[in-house]
């Protein structure tokens, strides 16, 4: 077959051997500095097409009618597909409603959603082509907050809900609702001497991972159609792919090709659909790449949120009662918002003591770009209020902030608002004296050079604004908690294929899994995992497809719990089988094959004792083993529909800031100078890959607190800056240095100890940057991105 | 059109090329180079950064009609064209300025690759398409040392704009990195270990000397 940049085996030579604990390199790292490595936008394949989305240009309206003659009379296009094409009544798809059309029909909900799609043989031809498609649009009026969704006569998002929640909400444009109510908030209120609230405005961000969705299908001889793509879970992908195009799952193959970053926003389908509609209807591969702009709109965005808190605390700095409201507005199809709303209830009070709480949290169905999984998953925005929360406290009660936080930190033991005892440790304290204890940077860093202001480390940089005159400086704090895992019940399990056998003389071991590897790194911990349980230097990791079982997602930081535990498992199982063939084979020669405690080491069996009984060699000569299994973490449970108790998470992680900024008070322009990190990891099982892990998601959480805003018209509810120029991410010149403290405080649920880590930094990066900002102007700023005019008053 | 043009030090010719069509275009799609990176197509991210006649440029910005008769490097000729650079004494391992190890912020005449040092390039070997069976340049390797990859996707772009620094200024100052990668995104790694790459780059060049 003439598919180039077929993802590669990814083959560990000896260079980079290493066990867990280790900083063992990435096994694709060459592949990827080479250029070599083949990402979904590289697919190419002899013959192929180019698929191209025609996306609404307005964000509610009835569909007329669609005239598609034109464009397929253009010559160079071989199919364009509507509504009225869909093989099968399957018609819609989603995470947990199956509420998003694969094209629209009969109205259009949000800006930029999927109307028609157009296969040709150049990519300019397919656009041009969808651009000479016909659409009479009627408009309707548009839902873009609380108040126009649930107002009297609100125009309903989805006219006919079927799915589980709609008969626990108020009101058809509330996806989902979770309160929490636990122990006496209004008695405990009484109590407090002093009684802050606040209400906090949190952005929409987006994941921007550079690497655009795409990917290419290609027909197969039987009916069916192989689809190398970049997405997060490849076996959720099938299940809601395979019943669209009327296919059974083992005809739709899909393979994990190249991904160029992910955070959240691969979890939901997006071109892939489309692609196998194309390549099945023209029998031709199809290979579709989004532009940024249409990226833009191709994924989810994070929830844009609205909350409300209230907290109360002693004169002697204890907390005595929380309420909040959250609302969280998940624009016009409900991709993930219920589990996002589980977690921002559930995790709305943060790391601390809190018996007393009354909260709510909920989504709306609005006319506002979807909104769904982004790294921290409604974590991020309670975790940027309640921090607020805790600043103004302290200064209500005159306490240092860092102290006022220690005083009220959760611990092992502590019960969060569902009832649920956290029974791992749980660091708060330690983290945030970490955060502190560590040397300020210097202050006035761009006089330090010399007599000349270096401009390049003040705010505004090089276009040279200011030369320090009205620049201060200011120091914030800020700490979270972010569940690991997928919660409230859901069966969050993961499969891995070991075979461990002799090639060249020596013993290799291959993992097979279908975990999405998205740049976190999984798949150096998958063989560092193999080369720790089976003793072997040579480890093959096989690309991930659907050949084997599902290991769930690439998110809420579980791919190395989950997917490293499954593998682990599975070396444990092929580990017994291997001794057994061994005991088999010698056990006649040494009393220890029986008695001792065998391991697998160096290519060796060994005692514990360190005695060498057998090359793994002679052992597996001219055999393989070969095991495929299931891993599950402890169950999880339900939250309960009224109360919101319930056991209902697998293992928490936890960080902390300490953000240094400066900020010119005359333009408004804000420099972070320092945002240093501490963060329990558990065990760190690559560190290298740990530190990429917690810098990268911190800095995340510093562009949202500065920069990163998806802008939507209220009026029109249109997008209005998808494209880099407008939707600004952090440069390289952005970001400052991330010094990163990490510990290792190992959970005994989980394997090696382990925690997961991608998120949690992107909690409090965010709330200690504001934290910072307010500490150098003295304003209140309730809002992120912090955008100039707030900093200035215009 | 027609465009001819040199790529990774072998001529290439492109044919029935859109007017339209980028570099960037041209090199993924017809050339099979996928190496340099699709994800903004706007100038805006630097994923696309190759070098044009020596100056690094974003490949999406640049029509493919205008390199006709030029010299282009890619990230798959990066290996090779820095273990020439530094068998021809260019401005790195082994070049002739900053003895005393200090950089010449205002790139002196023996820095950089001139126009006809940049078409005197050739690529070795058979592989010059996918860097393959060559040793990697010193930032290749610094950046898989330094865990600077995490998806890659930003990578090759800023493996060829470090590249184009060190070989102007061997041994740059924080500051000079920053402003020198300020035009490439990177949405995995923060940042911290791509400047711990091109210092350990640099460090390690300078070893050398
Ligand atoms: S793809 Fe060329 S600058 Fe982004
Ligand atoms: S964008 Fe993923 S490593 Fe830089």
């Amino acid at each position: 077959m003439a598919t180039t940049g077929t993802p590669t085996d990814i083959t560990q030579g000896s260079r980079t051997r290493g066990g867990i604990g280790e900083s063992t390199l990435r096994p694709d790292g060459t592949l990827k500095v080479t250029g070599e490595f083949a990402y979904s936008s590289d697919m190419w394949h002899e013959d192929m097409l180019w698929g191209h989305t025609l996306r609404s240009t307005v964000a509610h309206a009835e569909i007329r009618s669609i005239d598609t003659a034109e464009a397929l009379a253009t010559p160079g296009v071989y199919a364009v597909l509507t509504y009225d094409d869909l093989p099968t009544d399957v018609k819609r798809y989603g995470l947990e409603f199956q509420d998003t059309p694969v094209l629209a029909h009969g109205k259009v909900r949000h800006h930029g959603e999927p109307v028609a799609i157009v296969a040709a043989d150049h990519p300019e031809t397919a656009r041009r082509a969808a651009a000479k498609i016909r659409i009479d649009y009627a408009d309707l009026p548009v839902v873009t907050d609380e108040a126009s969704a649930t107002a009297e006569g609100a125009p309903l998002v989805h006219e006919h809900r079927d799915d589980h929640h709609a008969d626990h909400v108020s009101h058809p444009n509330i996806v989902h609702r979770q309160p929490i109510v636990r122990g006496d908030a209004a008695g405990a209120a009484e109590r407090a001497d002093v009684i802050v609230s606040g209400e906090y405005v949190f952005g929409m961000q987006d994941q921007a991972f550079l690497g655009p969705e795409s990917g290419l299908a290609v027909p197969g001889e039987d009916g069916g159609v192989d689809l190398y793509v970049a997405t997060q879970w490849l076996h959720s992908d099938l299940r809601q792919i395979a019943p669209v195009l009327g296919l059974p799952e083992d005809k739709v193959r899909m393979t994990l090709s190249g991904v160029g970053g992910a955070f959240g926003g691969r979890e939901d389908l997006s071109m892939q659909i489309h692609a196998c509609l194309l390549a099945l209807r023209t029998g031709k591969p199809v290979k579709i790449v989004y532009n940024r702009f249409e990226s833009f709109f191709g994924h989810v965005h994070r929830h844009p949120a609205k909350l409300w808190y209230e907290h109360g605390a002693t004169r002697d700095g204890k907390l005595t009662h929380m309420k909040c409201r959250i609302v969280l507005d998940g624009g016009a199809y409900a991709s993930a918002s219920p589990a996002v709303v589980g977690n921002a209830s559930s995790l709305s009070v943060g790391p601390y003591v809190v018996e007393d709480v009354d909260i709510e949290a909920l989504a709306l169905y609005t006319n506002n770009p979807p909104c769904g999984a982004m790294r921290g998953f409604g974590a991020v925005q309670a975790c940027f209020a309640y921090e607020a929360q805790m600043d103004k406290l302290a200064a209500e009660l005159g306490m240092d902030p860092v102290e006022f936080r220690r005083l009220n930190a959760m611990e092992q033991g502590t019960l969060l608002p569902t009832g649920q005892r956290v029974d791992s440790p749980a660091p708060v304290a330690e983290l945030l004296r970490r955060v502190k204890a560590r040397p300020m940077p210097p202050e006035r860093q761009w006089l330090a050079a010399g007599e000349a202001a270096d401009v390049r480390a003040l705010p505004g940089g090089l276009s040279n604004t200011t030369h320090g005159e009205g620049v201060v400086r200011g120091v914030g704090y800020a700490v979270g908690i972010k569940n690991v895992g997928f919660s409230e019940g859901f069966d969050d399990y993961s499969t891995a294929r070991v075979r461990m056998e002799v090639i060249n003389g020596e013993p290799v071991a291959t993992v097979h899994t279908a975990m999405a590897e998205v740049g976190q790194g999984g798949v150096t911990v998958h063989a560092q995992i193999a080369r720790t349980e089976l003793g072997v230097a040579q480890v093959t990791i096989q690309p991930a497809d659907t050949r084997v079982g599902s290991a769930g997602s690439t998110s809420a930081s579980r791919q190395t719990y989950v997917t490293g535990g499954a593998v682990k498992n599975t070396c444990e199982h092929v580990r017994e089988k291997v001794l057994e063939m061994g005991r088999v084979k010698f056990g006649t020669y040494h009393p220890a094959w029986a008695t001792a405690e065998l391991l697998l080491e160096s290519g060796k069996v060994v005692t514990d004792g360190g005695e060498v009984l057998a090359d793994l060699v002679d052992v597996l000569e001219g055999e393989s083993v070969d095991l495929e299994l299931e891993w599950r973490h402890r169950p999880t449970q339900a939250f309960d529909l009224r109360t919101g108790q319930g056991n209902g998470h697998v293992q928490y992680s936890f960080a902390a800031h300490r953000a240094v900024v400066e900020v010119d008070t005359e333009l408004g322009l804000v420099k972070v100078v320092e945002l240093a990190v501490a963060q329990d990891v558990g065990k760190a099982l690559n560190p290298l890959s740990v530190l990429g892990q917690i810098q990268g998601g911190t800095t995340q959480g510093l562009g949202v607190a500065v920069m990163e805003e998806i802008l939507v018209d209220p009026k029109t509810a249109k997008v209005r800056n998808p494209s880099f120029t407008d939707y600004l991410i952090p440069t390289i010149l952005d970001t400052p240095t991330i010094p990163v403290d990490v510990l290792e405080l190992a959970d005994e649920h989980a394997p090696y100890g382990l925690r997961g880590i991608g998120e949690a930094p992107t909690l409090s990066s965010t709330p200690a940057v504001l934290a910072a900002i307010r500490n150098a102007t003295g304003l209140e700023l309730n809002r992120t991105p912090v955008r100039p005019e707030h900093l200035t008053g215009t | 059109m027609r465009v001819n043009f040199t790529v990774n030090g072998r001529p290439q010719e492109a044919d029935d090329v859109w007017e339209g069509e980028s570099l960037l275009y041209v090199l993924r799609e017809r050339m099979g180079l996928p190496g340099s990176k699709n994800a903004c197509e706007q100038g805006e991210c630097g994923s696309c950064t190759v070098r044009l006649d020596g100056l690094p440029v974003c490949a999406c910005l640049v029509a493919a009609g205008q390199v006709e008769g030029r010299d282009v490097v890619t990230v798959e000729g990066l290996a090779d064209f820095a273990k020439q650079r530094a068998e021809h004494g260019g401005c790195g391992p082994s070049g002739s300025a900053g003895t005393d190890g200090t950089s010449d912020p205002t790139g002196s005449a023996t820095c950089g690759t001139s126009l006809q040092g940049a078409q005197r390039w050739q690529a070795k070997g058979t592989d010059s398409q996918t860097g393959e069976g060559g040793d990697l340049s010193p930032i290749q390797q610094a950046f898989i040392d330094a865990g600077a990859v995490q998806c890659g996707f930003c990578t090759p772009g800023l493996l060829v704009t470090a590249d184009e620094m060190l070989e102007r200024n061997p041994s740059p100052s924080d500051a000079d990195i920053r402003e020198a990668l300020s035009g490439n995104l990177c949405r995995c790694t923060g940042y911290e270990k791509i400047l711990d790459a091109v210092r350990l780059a640099a460090a390690r060049q300078s070893e050398e000397v």
